[in-house]
């Protein structure tokens, strides 16, 4: 069964002949949408928003209307804008293609968000690796200011905001809102504690601070399009707008696809959007939302209640691709990063793979995650070389549990959730990668094998 | 400091758009790079003089990015993704096949200083894995099966 898909946020990317230069997207009626929005009142904006029940689009889902409700406007100081263009979490490849193939997509979603939040000044903070996204942008942003459509007096409308492109370095934290917001400042992007450093209260140099992801801020521009009840009336209550869902592993057609909310399964997106898996292939697991989120196992049953009563009782094909539904099977829809593994896939050395990246991604300022991380790399890396232990898993989860909720950031639950997750679900594999390097070296061959993930 | 005067011209235009001038530390270190290929000691000093700060502001920085370098590369930087996606498409196989093609371990320059090869975390790409960049270029889909030829165009600079 085909499924078409619904592209709003990615309504021409791909599309033979849209170029990302000005007047391709003037000519496709851009910015009609920001000189609507400097005639309406910032407040009316917010409240389309927060109507729209539009969750953030970077990893948390926390509702981006809740978000600028939360900004401390009576400080006086300055609001600053953030785009979260960090897009580090692997898996994930989304906000990419709107920077290269629709930059102005995004300016305009940051000025209709600006106007709304009546920000002074914004920033896109782009990853380091984005060399010619960083190009694109700063070229649209001069076509932009040269409309008139950001800088002083926008559109003749008396509010005037400029935006800054900053890079980032490398740096996985720099996703992270208070290590961005540390990153901009011009410091290592160690996390702050929350409370009291909310950024919409204490944010960058220390004042009222907005930071949304990309997807986020383009849906603002439609928002403000189609107002938010429309919004709201795509994919399902809790789980508006559409999303874009960034495949990738072992399927045929690896890729990005935007639906509605809850509109795709999971099995629909794999076999149906995707092409299945390899010739000969079993499905044998999924992250569904970039590396952090805990791994689903592919026999297995999901049941429970979700957030409006419903019960559910589903296998991992039926699972409706949304905020809520991911939640409620223990994982999450993250940012959007669907892994598909199949049989082929040796879990301890996909487990000592993520543990690498998280090792080497810790900012190392809390002693937990510090610490712990390389532990539990250390451990996966010494199993995959040959000298694994029956103990081992149960360590793993030891580390894993002592690190989670003993952080200042959500890192430390990133780095553990991979962990509980693949000892919960794939436990036997640990096992019997102990038991069988035991019965190698018992018959005097070598304990290592070739490995082939890390 | 012998830094190209248009990279002088975006330091200069670039510092006074920040609020405060420590937020273009981490820009003038990516301007410096580009300059310079990489970040001595003499250039964190000057970085840090250009910005009234303490060198040490700087050094800290560039300790904590990735991306930021104390020591210079080969001619031909070449960073291999090397995250769970990548991996799944082969990416470890295809950098055991660069560094045989290269004469050079993964994390080390070739004797000759052609090449300079990596392993780097996610490049954000992970629907066309394995992803490998070269210098500022990124090239997809370098698969076991290609990446000989892959290095054999980088060498006769054919990419």
């Amino acid at each position: 069964m085909e499924h078409q898909q619904h592209r709003l946020i990615f309504k021409h990317v791909d599309e033979p002949g849209y170029t990302n230069d000005i007047d391709c997207y003037i000519k496709h009626g851009g910015y009609e949408d920001l000189k609507k929005a400097v005639t309406m009142k910032p407040e009316d904006i917010c409240a389309e928003v927060l109507e729209s029940g539009v969750r953030g689009r970077g990893g948390a889902g926390f509702p981006a209307g809740m978000k600028w409700k939360f900004l401390d406007r009576k400080s006086g100081k300055p609001i600053y804008l953030v785009c979260n263009c960090d897009e580090s979490e692997p898996g994930t490849f989304k906000d990419r293609q709107i920077v290269h193939q629709d930059p102005h997509q995004l300016i305009e979603g940051m000025m209709c968000s600006a106007f709304a939040i009546q920000a002074k000044l914004a920033f896109i903070y782009i990853r380091g690796e984005f060399f010619e996204g960083y190009k694109i942008l700063e070229r649209a942003i001069e076509e932009a200011r040269e409309k008139n459509l950001l800088g002083d007096n926008i559109l003749g409308s008396g509010y005037s905001c400029d935006i800054i492109v900053h890079r980032g370095a490398g740096a996985y934290i720099c996703g992270e809102e208070t290590g961005l917001i540390e990153s901009i400042e011009g410091n290592r992007a160690n996390p702050r504690i929350k409370p009291p450093y909310f950024p919409a209260a204490l944010g960058l140099y220390q004042c009222p601070t907005i930071v949304n992801n990309v997807e986020t801020l383009c849906d603002v521009k439609h928002i403000v399009n189609m107002g938010g009840k429309s919004f709201s009336e795509i994919g399902t209550p809790g789980n508006t707008g559409t999303r874009i869902w960034c495949v990738s592993g072992h399927v045929q057609k690896p890729g990005y696809y935007e639906f509605p909310c809850s509109s795709v399964t999971l099995g629909e997106l794999i076999y149906d959007v995707c092409g299945g898996l390899k010739p000969g292939r079993k499905l044998k697991a999924v992250i569904p939302g970039g590396s952090s989120a805990k791994i689903l196992r592919a026999d297995e049953r999901f049941t429970g209640k979700l957030k409006d009563g419903t019960e559910f009782d589903w296998g991992i094909e039926d699972i409706p691709m949304d905020f809520d539904s991911l939640m409620a099977v223990g994982s999450m829809s993250g940012s959007g990063g669907v892994i598909v593994m199949d049989d082929t896939t040796d879990m301890v050395e996909a487990l000592a793979n993520i543990n690498y990246f998280y090792a080497h991604e810790s900012c190392g300022q809390c002693t937990p995650c510090r610490e712990g991380v390389p532990w539990m790399r250390k451990v996966t890396q010494r199993m995959v070389d040959g000298n694994a232990r029956e103990e081992d898993a149960e360590l793993l989860k030891n580390i894993a549990d002592q690190i989670a909720g003993r952080t200042i950031c959500a890192f430390g639950e990133a780095a553990s959730w991979p962990v509980q997750s693949f000892i919960a679900k794939f436990k036997d594999e640990f096992v019997e990668k102990a038991r069988e390097q035991a019965a190698r070296r018992k018959d005097g061959k070598d304990t290592a094998t070739e490995t082939t993930l890390i | 400091m012998d830094l190209k005067p248009e990279t002088i011209e975006k330091i200069d235009k670039l510092v006074p758009r920040y609020p405060t001038v420590k937020s273009a530390a981490l820009p003038l270190c990516h301007l410096v790079q580009e300059d310079q290929g990489y970040l001595s000691n003499e250039a964190i000093e000057w970085i840090a003089t250009r910005l009234d700060l303490q060198p040490i502001n700087i050094l800290e920085i560039v300790t904590f990015y990735p991306m930021l370098r104390q020591e210079p590369t080969g001619k031909y930087h070449v960073r291999v993704c090397r995250t769970l996606p990548c991996a799944l498409a082969g990416a470890y196989q295809t950098c055991k096949k660069l560094e045989e093609a290269f004469d050079c371990k993964v994390g080390h320059t070739s004797d000759d200083g052609e090449v300079t090869l990596e392993f780097v975390e996610c490049h954000a790409d992970c629907g066309k894995a394995p992803v490998v960049m070269v210098g500022e270029e990124e090239y997809t889909n370098v698969t076991p099966e290609t990446a000989e030829e892959f290095a054999t165009k980088l060498k006769n600079g054919q990419l």
